[in-house]
C-alpha cells in the first residue's frame, strides 16, 4: 500500500515542486554579493594585515631592536640586524625584513612589541609584481607607518580598555 | 530552367553520393568511417525518396535507422579495437571466394529485374495526390484498414521479438550485488533516519 | 533564369537569415540570463560589470572564445574532431525551418514537420557521439557514451508524448497543430489539459534530449570533467555551445506549440484584443519555459546514470504508451474539442 501511495506522490511530482519553489523564493531575496572594489565588508579594529612600522610623535622610531618579534616568530619571517646609530650612540636596527610570503599573520610581533613599534595595519588589498617584492625593508615598512599613523593609532585606541 | 529539370539534377546528385557512400562503406580502412558513411548513403537516399514525395518513408529512415540503429551500430564499432593488419590478412586468400559471392548475387538480381521487366506494370498515380491527402495521411489509413491485419502481426513479431531479447538477456544472479533505483527512488528519509527524542540528561539516580 | 534564381534561391537564403541571426542573438542573451537567473536562485548577483547590468557579458564572451586557439589532442581524428561540432549545429538550426511563428509565419509549411522535428533532434546525437570519439580521450568517450544512450531513450518517450498530440490534433503539420487548439475557452482548449502528463513527460525529456541538468550526465563536470566536449576550445567549443542553447530555445519554442498553442491567446476569443493570437504570446510562451530550463538546473542535482535509464524506459515510456491510448478514446468519444 504504501509502494502504491508513493508511487502516486511521485508521479505527481510534489517534491520537485517544493524545491522549485524554494529556489524561486530565493531567486527574489536580497543578494549577499559584495561588489568588492565599489563595497567593503566591515572591518574589525583587531585585523592583522600588512606590516607597519610606528615612530613617536618626534618623529624617532620606536624601534630599539629587542629582536622579541624576531624571536617569537613562528614562521621566521622577520630578519633584524641591529648596530649603535653613528648619530647618537642608540641602539638601533640597520634592517628590518619581513618576507610577506613566510608571514601567517599571527600577530605575535605585534604582541611581543614593548614599545609598540611593529604593528599590523588593516590594510589587505595589496600585490606584489616583481621577485623580490615580497621581503619588505625598514624603509617600506616605516613608510607604511606614516602613511597610515592615523589609522593604526585609532585601531589602537579603540583595542586600548581591552589591553 | 524548368522545375522539373531542376529535380533530375538533385536526384542525380543525391543518387551519386548515395552510390559513392555506399561503396566508402566497403573500402574505407578506419570502421568508424565506413559507418559514417553508411549514415551517409541512408541520408542521401531519404532526400531521394523526398524527391519523389515519399516524405513519410524518408523521415522515418531517418530517425528510425540514421537516429537509432546507427547511433547504436557506430557505438559498437567505437567500442571495438579493431587490428587492422589482421583484417587484412585473409583478403586474397577468400578473395575467390568473394568474388563467386558477389557475381552469383549480381546475376540473381539482374535475373530478377529481367523477369519483372518481361511484365511491365506501370506505375498509377500517385493514391495519395489522388485521394488529396498527405502522404503520411494516406499511408496511415492505408495501414490501418487495408493492411490492417499484417500490419498488427508485424508488430507482435517486433514486440516477441523484443520481449524474447529482454527474457534472454536479464538475467538475476542470486549472488551478484545489485543496486535497485526503484528502491533507492522510493526511501524515504523515516527509512534512514530514526529520530529519538529524550531528555537531554539523564535522569538523576536517587541517592538512597 | 533571373527570376528563378531570385525565387528559388535569394528569397529563402533572405528567409533562412531572418531566423538564423536572431537565434544566435537570442541564445547570446540567453546564456547571459541564465547566469543572470541562476546568480539569483544562488543569492549571487550574475554577470554585472560588462556594459550596463552586465549586458554585453555574453557578446564578449563570443569575443574570447573566437580569439581562442582551437587545440587539437594528440592522435586525434582531425577530420571527424571538427565534422562533430556542424553535426552537432547543423540539425539544431535546421529544425527551425518548420517552427510555426505565427499564422502562416514559417519558413517551410511542411505536412510531416512532427517527423522533420524528430529526424532533426535524433541526428543531433551524431555530434556528441563523433566528438567524443574523435577527441581520442576518456572522458569524452564515457560522456559521448552516455549521452547517446540517453537521447535515443528519451527520444522514444519524446516521440511517444508527440504521438499523443498528434491523435487529439490529426496531424503531423505544426501550424495544423495549433489551429486545432484554438478554441473560445483560450487556455483551457490547448492540448496541455487532456494530455497534461504527457506534457510534462514532453518537457522533461525535452530537458533530458538536451542534456541540460539534471541529466546532464553527458557532461557531468563532476565526474568526467565536461564529458563529450572536455578537448574542445575556441571556436569549436563555442559551436558547441551555441547547439545546445539552439536546441534549447528550440524545445522552448516547440512546448508552447504543441501544447501552449502557439501564437494563440490564453483569454477566450470574446475578450477583445487581448484574446487574438499573436507572436508575443508565441515568445511569452517560449520565454516562460527556456526559464524553466534555468530553474531546473538551479534547483535539482545531477541524476545518477542509471536512474536515468530507469526514468526513461521504466516511467515515462509506460505511462506516454498508456496516455496514447487515452488520448485516443478522448478524441473517438467526443470529449475535447478539436479547433474550437
Amino acid at each position: 500500500m504504501s509502494r502504491i501511495t508513493s508511487y502516486f506522490k511521485s508521479l505527481l511530482l510534489i517534491e520537485m515542486f517544493k524545491g522549485m519553489g524554494l529556489t524561486l523564493r530565493y531567486m527574489f531575496k536580497p543578494k549577499y554579493t559584495m561588489r568588492f572594489p565599489m563595497e567593503h565588508i566591515p572591518k574589525s579594529n583587531r585585523f592583522r594585515g600588512l606590516h607597519a612600522l610606528r615612530r613617536y610623535a618626534n618623529g624617532e622610531e620606536r624601534c630599539i631592536a629587542c629582536k622579541l618579534c624576531e624571536a617569537v616568530c613562528p614562521a621566521l619571517a622577520i630578519t633584524i640586524d641591529s648596530a649603535p646609530r653613528e648619530s647618537d650612540g642608540q641602539r638601533r636596527t640597520t634592517r628590518y625584513d619581513i618576507d610577506l610570503f613566510k608571514c601567517i599573520y599571527c600577530g605575535f610581533c605585534e604582541e611581543s612589541c614593548p614599545v609598540d613599534s611593529i604593528v599590523e595595519t588593516s590594510i589587505h588589498e595589496y600585490h606584489f609584481e616583481q621577485r623580490g617584492e615580497n621581503v619588505v625593508t625598514k624603509q617600506q615598512l616605516l613608510a607604511i607607518g606614516d602613511r597610515y599613523e592615523q589609522d593604526i593609532a585609532a585601531d589602537r585606541a579603540q583595542d586600548a580598555a581591552y589591553r | 530552367m524548368s522545375a522539373q529539370l531542376l529535380q533530375l539534377i538533385c536526384f542525380y546528385a543525391f543518387a551519386a553520393v548515395a552510390g559513392i557512400s555506399a561503396l566508402m562503406v566497403i573500402t574505407l580502412r578506419n570502421s568508424v568511417h565506413a559507418v559514417l558513411s553508411l549514415v551517409l548513403t541512408f541520408f542521401s537516399v531519404a532526400c531521394i525518396w523526398l524527391l519523389a514525395q515519399a516524405e513519410f518513408l524518408a523521415i522515418a529512415l531517418i530517425v528510425v535507422y540514421v537516429g537509432a540503429v546507427m547511433v547504436l551500430f557506430l557505438f559498437v564499432v567505437m567500442m571495438l579495437d579493431i587490428n587492422l593488419e589482421r583484417m587484412r590478412e585473409g583478403f586474397i586468400k577468400f578473395l575467390p571466394v568473394g568474388i563467386v559471392v558477389a557475381a552469383v548475387m549480381l546475376v540473381e538480381m539482374l535475373a530478377l529485374i529481367g523477369v519483372r521487366a518481361m511484365h511491365v506494370m506501370t506505375m498509377g498515380p500517385d493514391p495519395a495526390a489522388a485521394a488529396g491527402m498527405s502522404n503520411t495521411a494516406w499511408l496511415g489509413q492505408a495501414l490501418y484498414t487495408r493492411f490492417l491485419l499484417p500490419f498488427e502481426i508485424a508488430a507482435l513479431i517486433l514486440t516477441v521479438g523484443l520481449i524474447a531479447a529482454v527474457v534472454l538477456t536479464l538475467r538475476h544472479k542470486p549472488l551478484t550485488r545489485r543496486q535497485n533505483p526503484g528502491d533507492q527512488v522510493r526511501v524515504s528519509n523515516r527509512d534512514r533516519v530514526r529520530v529519538v527524542k529524550m531528555a537531554a540528561e539523564r535522569p538523576q539516580e536517587s541517592e538512597s | 533564369m533571373a527570376d528563378l534564381l531570385f525565387h528559388e534561391v535569394l528569397i529563402p537564403v533572405l528567409l533562412i537569415l531572418a531566423i538564423m541571426l536572431p537565434v544566435v542573438l537570442t541564445v547570446a542573451m540567453f546564456v547571459y540570463w541564465e547566469r543572470k537567473v541562476i546568480g539569483w536562485m544562488h543569492v549571487r548577483m550574475g554577470p554585472n560589470k560588462i556594459g550596463p547590468l552586465g549586458l554585453f557579458q555574453a557578446f564578449a564572451d563570443v569575443v574570447k572564445l573566437l580569439i581562442k586557439e582551437v587545440v587539437i589532442p594528440t592522435n586525434a581524428n582531425k577530420f571527424l574532431f571538427f565534422l562533430a561540432p556542424l553535426l552537432a549545429l547543423i540539425p539544431a538550426l535546421a529544425a527551425w525551418a518548420v517552427v510555426p511563428f505565427g499564422q502562416g509565419l514559417v519558413l517551410a509549411n511542411v505536412n510531416a514537420g512532427v517527423l522533420y522535428l524528430l529526424a532533426m533532434s535524433s541526428v543531433g546525437v551524431y555530434g556528441i557521439i563523433l566528438a567524443g570519439w574523435a577527441s581520442n580521450s576518456r572522458y569524452a568517450l564515457l560522456g559521448a557514451m552516455r549521452s547517446a544512450a540517453q537521447v535515443i531513450s528519451y527520444e522514444l518517450a519524446m516521440g511517444m508524448s508527440l504521438v499523443c498530440v498528434l491523435v487529439l490534433a490529426g496531424s503531423l503539420n505544426l501550424t495544423a497543430i495549433v489551429d486545432a487548439q484554438a478554441g473560445p475557452k483560450g487556455i483551457f482548449d490547448w492540448f496541455w489539459l487532456p494530455l497534461l502528463p504527457v506534457f510534462v513527460i514532453y518537457w522533461i525529456s525535452g530537458v533530458a534530449e538536451t542534456n541540460r541538468a539534471p541529466f546532464d550526465v553527458a557532461e557531468g563536470e563532476s565526474e568526467i570533467v565536461a564529458g563529450f566536449h572536455v578537448e574542445y576550445s575556441g571556436s569549436a567549443f563555442a559551436i558547441f555551445f551555441l547547439a545546445e542553447y539552439a536546441n534549447m530555445i528550440l524545445i522552448s519554442f516547440l512546448a508552447a506549440v504543441l501544447f501552449m498553442g502557439g501564437w494563440l491567446s490564453p483569454f477566450p476569443v470574446s475578450w477583445g484584443w487581448i484574446g487574438h493570437g499573436s507572436i508575443l504570446w508565441l515568445f511569452a510562451k517560449a520565454f516562460i519555459f527556456s526559464f524553466f530550463f534555468l530553474w531546473f538546473r538551479a534547483t535539482f542535482p545531477r541524476y545518477r546514470y542509471d536512474q536515468i535509464m530507469r526514468l526513461g524506459w521504466k516511467v515515462f515510456i509506460p505511462i506516454t504508451i498508456v496516455w496514447v491510448l487515452v488520448a485516443g478514446c478522448m478524441k473517438y468519444l467526443g470529449w475535447v474539442t478539436i479547433g474550437g
